[in-house]
């Protein structure tokens, strides 16, 4: 009875989803306020039929409830509690489930938290919105609902999840990065909208833009809990691996960053605005062309779910109507945007366009290398793959330029060419750099590497042009505690982002120029030096879990004679489904991760083990953790709570100005 | 022209060139970087290239699986059940990897052997990837191994 509840609940949506989708719209064309009002009680009643129908599918799994396919498909008798709540979006038809539902909670905080936007906008983008809803609803009910019951004769026991997802790490990673994907619909809803309504001054950029900034942050949490994961879990201690589906994320990344930065000229300066809103287009075009990748299996990955070509067709042909639909509009409405205003060569203006330009062709190369086994495919060409030399031999150049005009941009003032005495901190800040960037290597020992002091070099440039700028403008604006309280929140989450960049690079500078890594065989008794480490093992046994059993090798680490710790890596059996998994043990620390994990058994009892140590790997997540930290800080800057009335006079003055 | 107009042409001009210089570059880059696939048929007859990085897709084949007893060298069979490709591989191979299951396996030709610098097998167990489905369908033996598979 209570799994009819949940579908009927999703078909109640769906029926709601296209009420939203039409009425807006019919109300706007026709003039009449009754049916604009309708948007955000419907925007409301969608949030509230998907959390019921959400919440259902938790119970059906918390409750064990195997009539329902899906979690007969991905639940166990065996499964903790705690992972048959992940086990949710776990698998396909859930995690469409889990997009629909984020999809409405943007609708509601969009319905909630619009009251200084004019009517007839927020009723077109919740209108927009509710397209986009209606047409992943339809694509779940009939391709894959989520509640489809196995009837009279449900199995005693579940098939299990699949044990890579048996994680904690998997708990937070999907809702984080649909948050971000999702999250970008409101951004190009923002932007259809304006299209249709041809107001396309730059208040919508005004309005669009916390938005986008919180899916941005969501997106960089996402893609950041994503890449750790694969890191403890499944990469055998890597941390990107260039995968059709981590691209799938990282390019509505790359388009979301170009956008935030855009969004910032279109606002203040009024310039740029077409290309704005085609930012805005793509982004989200690009997050659904994830999707599809992803959830149709065309191209080889971890994250391809056993599949059936039909769901691969609608998604495709859903992308085909949302992206054509809205670069058709955007053609006919978009040489109707004029911009006015100038700028000079060197001015904020400029920079800003050149962190567009590069992040544009880093999106495409992106793109290009994750697209290209298809297109040859598609043309006859064989099967070929595109591995990660390619993508490193494009995105590390194209880092270096970029983070070069980041030490820039923050320092220019917008408009006018500036006075060349803006930048003469930067001489120092580039001395600086270069001195301890070059001589960092040789604090490492082993052979000097070229690449490590560029890679420092470019951190450092980047952390200090931040904290130049940082305490510039504070020092302007009478202190750091009254620039927070007072003056820009938005400054603060810029300086939180650019730096995260910095530690970001020095992370991934470090693990991939001196990560120490050894492929060994050993066996009880046996001592290997790891680093300044000595690791012997100690200990083999079998332990038995609540759905695994597993070989458990002791390690004892030793620094010196002094015991360091004791460790334990496994390697687990899981009693459903027969698979073999592998737990790494790993040692978190500020400067090196140390990471044990056991390869296969070996003739005579022995074990392959890898050992690693792993410097500063850590702070890649760190900066990733700081950059979405400064877009929630960013939002929270006061001119977002200001009345509209006031923005109104405001952006007249600047226009005026202008 | 007025300096606007000529401002604007300049950075269109700039944007162009910018992109045309990265989509070169990018394209020379992703030339040198693609591995192409072959099945273990067609490397037999010849028509994969010597020292060149490619990849390989098959099931392993029953009863290969040689271990060296003093490293971590292993030695293994790849099949498309026409013809099977002798591969050899130092390090730690997948959780997934058994004999009877797909796997794509990335190299150089040498000889008559294939030295693998990487094995892939996908975690999960009813996922077969598209090479190697591809390389069983050109042989012909995709339906008996899927017919095996469903028993």
């Amino acid at each position: 009875m209570i799994p009819e509840i949940g579908h009927f609940a999703l078909v109640l949506s769906f029926a709601v989803s296209i009420c939203s989708a039409t009425f807006p719209l019919y109300g706007y064309f026709t003039r009449q306020q009754g049916f604009l009002a309708t948007a955000k009680p419907l925007a409301l009643l969608q949030g509230f039929a998907l959390t019921v129908s959400f919440g259902v599918l938790i119970y059906g799994f918390l409750a064990h409830d195997f009539t329902i396919k899906y979690v007969a498909a991905n639940s166990n008798l065996d499964l903790p509690w705690y992972f048959r709540m992940s086990a949710v979006w776990g698998a396909h038809e859930g995690s469409l489930l889990l997009w629909v539902l984020i999809l409405s909670l943007w609708g509601v905080a969009v319905a909630l938290f619009s009251r200084e936007i004019p009517v007839h906008m927020s009723a077109l983008v919740l209108a927009v919105m509710g397209i986009i809803g209606a047409g992943f609803l339809a694509f779940m009910l009939f391709t894959s609902n989520p509640f489809v019951r196995i009837l009279p004769f449900a199995p005693p026991n579940g098939a299990d999840l699949n044990p890579l997802l048996q994680d904690p790490g998997l708990i937070f990673h999907p809702p984080m990065l649909y948050m971000g994907y999702v999250g970008l619909s409101v951004a190009f809803a923002f932007a259809i909208a304006s299209l249709i309504s041809g107001e396309l001054n730059s208040m919508w950029a005004r309005w669009s833009r916390p938005w986008t900034t919180v899916a941005w942050a969501f997106l960089t949490l996402g893609i950041a809990l994503g890449s750790w994961w694969a890191y403890y879990e499944l990469g055998w201690g890597g941390w990107w691996f260039w995968d059709p589906v981590e691209n799938a994320s990282l390019i509505p990344w790359l388009v979301a960053t170009a956008l935030m930065h855009s969004l910032a000229v279109t606002e203040k300066r009024g310039l740029f605005r077409s290309w704005t809103l085609l930012l805005a287009i793509a982004a989200f075009s690009l997050s659904l062309l994830g999707t599809f990748l992803v959830r149709s299996g065309v191209l080889t990955s971890v994250h391809a779910f056993a599949n059936d070509p039909e769901r691969g067709v609608f998604i495709l042909g859903f992308l085909v109507v949302v992206i054509g639909g809205s670069l058709a509009l955007y053609a006919v409405r978009a040489s109707k945007v004029s911009e006015s205003g100038e700028f000079g060569w060197i001015s904020r203006e400029s920079f800003l366009l050149f962190n567009n330009l590069i992040l544009t062709v880093m999106a495409v190369s992106v793109l290009l290398g994750t697209l290209y086994p298809l297109l040859v495919d598609a043309v006859g060409g064989g099967k070929v793959s595109v591995g990660a030399p390619f993508f490193n031999a494009v995105f590390v150049p194209l880092t270096a330029i970029l983070v070069s005009g980041m030490a820039f941009g923050p320092l220019s003032k917008w408009r006018e060419a500036d006075d060349p005495r803006l930048y003469r901190p930067l001489i120092v800040t580039m001395i600086v750099s270069v001195v301890i960037g070059l001589a960092w290597p040789t604090t490492l020992g082993g052979e000097y590497s070229i690449a490590t002091a560029f890679g420092v070099t470019i951190a450092l440039w980047l952390a200090i042009a931040t904290a130049v700028d940082f305490v510039n403008k504070t020092r302007s604006f009478g202190g750091v505690g009254r620039t927070f309280a007072r003056v820009e929140r938005g400054m603060f989450g810029m300086w939180f982002a650019h730096l995260g960049v910095a530690i970001i690079i020095f992370g991934i500078v470090m693990v991939e120029n001196h990560t120490e890594h050894r492929d060994l065989r050993m066996g009880v008794g046996d001592r290997q030096q790891l680093g300044s480490y000595e690791v012997r093992m100690t200990e083999l046994s079998v332990l038995r879990g609540p759905n695994y059993v597993a070989d458990q090798a002791t390690f004892e680490i030793y620094w010196g004679d002094r015991l360091y710790k004791t460790v334990s890596p496994q390697k687990r059996r899981y009693n459903a489904s027969g698979m073999v998994m592998t737990e790494a043990s790993i040692d978190p620390g500020f400067t090196r991760d140390l990471y044990i994990a056991m390869g296969e058994p070996l003739d005579g009892g022995d074990w392959a083990v890898r050992l690693s140590v792993k410097p500063f790997v850590d702070w890649i997540w760190a900066g990733a953790f700081l950059m979405g930290l400064g877009g929630f800080i960013s939002v929270t800057d006061k001119r977002y709570r200001q009345r509209a009335v006031e923005k109104q006079t405001d952006s007249c003055v600047e226009g005026a100005k202008a | 022209m007025n300096p606007k107009r000529k401002q604007r042409l300049f950075i269109i001009l700039g944007l162009v060139s910018g992109l045309g210089v990265a989509v070169g570059l990018v394209m020379y880059a992703l030339s040198q970087n693609i591995n192409l696939f072959f099945t273990p048929t067609q490397i037999a007859k010849g028509d994969a290239p010597v020292a060149q990085m490619i990849r390989v897709g098959g099931m392993v084949a029953d009863g290969t699986v040689d271990r060296d007893p003093q490293s971590l060298r292993v030695a293994f069979d790849v099949t498309d059940f026409d013809h099977n490709v002798h591969v050899t591989y130092e390090g730690i191979l997948p959780d997934l990897f058994r004999e009877g299951q797909g796997v794509v396996v990335q190299g150089r030709i040498s000889g008559d052997q294939f030295f693998a610098s990487e094995v892939l097998a996908k975690h999960d167990e009813n996922y077969m990837p598209p090479e190697v489905t591809e390389a069983l369908r050109q042989s012909g033996k995709l339906d008996q191994i899927m017919g095996v598979e469903t028993k």
